[in-house]
C-alpha cells in the first residue's frame, strides 16, 4: 500500500518535472522566434534596400521623367524628412519641456492634478497618427495654409509631443528625492532646483527622449499624408510642400518602373538606418545616464 | 527685515516660471479636448441627414450616390485587428514569461534593444517588408495550400504584418507587469515545493492577469489604429470580408486614401470624420481602460 501510494508520488513528481521544463522550453522557444523574426526583418529590407543605395540617388533632386524611370534621386525626400523631424522635435521639445518642468517643480508625484496630466499624456500616446493628420489637416485649413512644411511640422509635433513629455517626465523621476533638497535647503527655488539641478542631472536621459520623438518623427508616414504635400524640389520656406522619405517610398513602392522602385528601396534603406543610428545613440546615452545613477 | 526682502524675492521669482510653465501643463488636455471637438462638430451636420446606426450598420458604400455605410471598414478593422492579436498575443505573452521568469539577466539585457528597434522601425517600412515578403508568401504558397485564390493582398497578410508591429508593446508592458509580482509570493509558492511552472501559472499568472490584459489591449489599441503598413498590404476593398484570404478596407486606410480629397461630395467629409471619430473612440477606450489598470498596478508596487 505505501510502496504503491509511493510510486504514485515519484511518477506525479516526474510529470510535474516534466511539464515544467517543457513550459521552459515552450516560452524559451517564444522568445527565440520573437529574436528570429526581428533579424529576418531586418535583413529582409536590408537585403532588399542597400544595394538600391547609390550615390547618384543620395545626392540628386529628382530630375525630367524621374516618375518614368529617368534621371534624378530622392534628395529631396531626405532634406525633406529632415526638415520635417526635426522642426517638429523642437517645437515639440518647446511645448513638453516647460509642461514636465512644470510637473516637476510645483507639483507632488502623487498628486491628482499631475497623475490627470500624466494619464491624458498617455491617452494621447495611444491616439493613431492618421487622427492627428486629419486634426492636423482642419487646423491647417482654419489657419488658411495648404499643405506645407509648417503644417507638417506642427502635425508632427503633436504626434510627438506625448511620447517627449512622458519620457522625459519619467527620466526626470529618477532624479533623487536628496539631491532636490539639498538644492532647495541651500535656498533655491523649485523652479532653479528643477532648471539647474534635476534637467542637469537628468540631461543624457533628456537627450534619449529627444532622439526616441525624433525617431518616431522621421518614420511617421501617416501625420504627413495630408499636411505635408509632396514636392520635386528641395524646400526653402514653410509655407512649400515638403517630400518626405516614408511617402517616398509609399508612393514609388508600387510604380511599374523598376528604376522607381530601386528609389522607394534607397529611401527605405536610408529612413531604417537613420533609425538604427538614432537608437544605437539613444541607447549608448541612456547606459550614460545609468551609470550616473545614484541610488 | 533682510528676511522678508529674500522671501519677497524667492517668491516673486516664481509667479512667472510657474504661470509660463503651467499654461503649457494643460496642453495636453486642451488638445483631447480639441481633437475630439473638431471631430465631433464636423461629424454633426451628416447626423441632420442620416441617422448614426444607419452610417455604422450599413454596408453600402457608394460616396457619388449618397451612400456611406462604414460597416465594411469597421468588420475590416476588426478582422485584421483580430487576427494580428491572435497571432501576436500567445507569442507575446510566453516570450514575457520566458523573460520574466527564466532568461538569465544577459539575454534579458539583449532583448530590450530588440523590442526597442521592432518598436521603433517606421511603419511604412513593416509594410515593405509586408509587400516584399508577406504577400507573396501568403499568395502563392498559403492560399494554394488552402485551394484559395488570393493575391496575398489580403487580411491574414495585414494581420502578420500587424502582428510583429504591435509584439514589442505587449511584451515590454507584460515584462513590466510580471516583474511587478511581488518575489515574496513567489517565495512562498516555491518553498511549498512547487515546480517553477506551478509557480508561474498558479501564482505570477493569477496575479498578474489583469496586467496582462491591459498590456494585450494596448496592443490592440496600436493595432486598431495601424495605418501605412495595413494600407500596403491589406488590398483596399471595402467588402464585408469572409475569410482570412479576402482582401478588406480598414477605417485609417479609408482616412489615408480619402482624406482632403472630398470637399466636393456633400457628406464625404462628415463621413471621414465619424470614420475618424469611431477610430479615435474604440482605440481610447481600450488605451483607457489599459492605462487606468497598469496606474493602480504601479501605485501599488511603489
Amino acid at each position: 500500500m505505501s510502496s504503491k501510494t509511493g510510486i504514485n508520488r515519484t511518477t506525479l513528481y516526474r510529470r510535474r518535472k516534466l511539464l515544467d521544463s517543457s513550459f521552459r522550453l515552450i516560452t524559451a522557444t517564444s522568445a527565440l522566434t520573437v529574436l528570429l523574426i526581428l533579424l529576418l526583418i531586418l535583413t529582409a529590407i536590408l537585403h532588399k534596400s542597400l544595394p538600391a543605395l547609390t550615390l547618384s540617388i543620395v545626392l540628386k533632386t529628382p530630375g525630367r521623367g524621374y516618375y518614368l524611370g529617368q534621371e534624378g534621386g530622392i534628395l529631396n525626400a531626405i532634406v525633406g524628412s529632415l526638415q520635417v523631424a526635426l522642426g517638429a522635435t523642437m517645437l515639440a521639445l518647446l511645448l513638453a519641456l516647460p509642461a514636465v518642468v512644470f510637473l516637476h517643480s510645483y507639483l507632488r508625484s502623487k498628486s491628482y492634478l499631475a497623475e490627470a496630466i500624466r494619464f491624458v499624456m498617455d491617452l494621447l500616446w495611444g491616439i493613431p497618427s492618421i487622427v492627428y493628420g486629419a486634426f492636423g489637416f482642419m487646423l491647417m485649413m482654419a489657419l488658411g495654409l495648404r499643405a506645407s512644411l509648417l503644417a507638417g511640422i506642427i502635425t508632427v509635433a503633436l504626434v510627438e509631443l506625448p511620447i517627449l513629455s512622458r519620457a522625459m517626465d519619467e527620466t526626470m523621476k529618477l532624479v533623487p528625492q536628496e539631491l532636490k533638497e539639498a538644492t532647495l535647503g541651500l535656498g533655491a527655488n523649485r523652479f532653479q532646483t528643477t532648471t539647474r539641478v534635476v534637467l542637469r542631472q537628468a540631461f543624457p536621459g533628456l537627450v534619449t527622449a529627444v532622439l526616441i520623438a525624433l525617431g518616431r518623427g522621421i518614420g511617421d508616414a501617416a501625420a504627413v499624408l495630408f499636411t505635408a504635400g509632396y514636392t520635386d524640389r528641395i524646400t526653402t520656406s514653410l509655407l512649400q510642400p515638403v517630400a518626405t522619405l516614408p511617402l517616398a517610398i509609399f508612393f514609388q513602392l508600387n510604380s511599374p518602373f523598376p528604376e522607381v522602385q530601386q528609389r522607394a528601396y534607397a529611401a527605405a534603406a536610408i529612413l531604417t538606418l537613420l533609425v538604427l543610428l538614432i537608437s544605437f545613440i539613444s541607447r549608448r546615452l541612456s547606459r550614460r545616464l545609468s551609470q550616473h545613477k545614484v541610488h | 527685515m533682510a528676511k522678508l526682502e529674500i522671501k519677497k524675492g524667492r517668491s516673486s521669482g516664481e509667479t512667472i516660471p510657474k504661470i509660463l510653465t503651467g499654461g503649457l501643463a494643460f496642453f495636453p488636455m486642451i488638445l483631447a479636448a480639441a481633437i475630439f471637438l473638431v471631430l465631433i462638430l464636423k461629424v454633426f451636420p451628416l447626423l441632420s441627414l442620416k441617422s448614426l446606426p444607419a452610417l455604422i450598420f450599413s454596408a453600402a458604400w457608394q460616396p457619388s450616390r449618397g451612400q456611406f455605410g462604414l460597416w465594411p471598414y469597421i468588420l475590416g478593422t476588426i478582422w485584421v485587428t483580430v487576427t494580428a492579436f491572435g497571432l501576436a498575443g500567445p507569442l507575446a505573452i510566453l516570450t514575457s514569461i520566458y523573460l520574466a521568469e527564466y532568461a538569465p539577466p544577459g539575454l534579458r539585457r539583449l532583448f530590450q534593444p530588440v523590442l526597442d528597434l521592432l518598436a521603433g522601425l517606421p511603419s511604412v517600412i513593416y509594410g515593405m517588408w509586408g509587400v516584399l515578403v508577406i504577400v507573396p508568401v501568403v499568395g502563392r504558397y498559403l492560399g494554394p495550400i488552402f485551394g484559395i485564390q488570393s493575391s496575398g493582398y489580403c487580411i491574414l497578410s495585414a494581420g502578420v504584418v500587424l502582428a510583429v508591429m504591435i509584439l514589442p508593446t505587449i511584451i515590454s508592458v507584460s515584462v513590466e507587469v510580471l516583474n511587478s509580482v511581488p518575489l515574496a509570493l513567489r517565495e512562498a509558492a516555491f518553498s511549498l515545493g512547487a515546480t517553477r511552472f506551478e509557480v508561474i501559472t498558479q501564482v505570477v499568472l493569477k496575479k498578474a492577469f489583469p496586467g496582462i490584459v491591459a498590456a494585450s489591449s494596448l496592443g490592440l489599441a496600436r493595432a486598431f489604429g495601424e495605418t501605412i503598413a495595413v494600407l500596403m498590404v491589406v488590398g483596399n476593398v471595402p467588402v464585408i470580408p469572409h475569410s482570412l484570404f479576402s482582401p478588406a478596407y480598414t477605417l485609417p486606410a479609408l482616412l489615408a486614401n480619402n482624406y482632403g480629397e472630398m470637399m466636393s461630395i456633400p457628406g464625404y467629409e462628415a463621413v471621414l470624420n465619424l470614420a475618424a471619430l469611431l477610430l479615435l473612440l474604440i482605440v481610447l477606450s481600450f488605451s483607457f481602460l489599459a492605462r487606468w489598470y497598469l496606474v493602480r498596478i504601479s501605485r501599488r508596487s511603489r
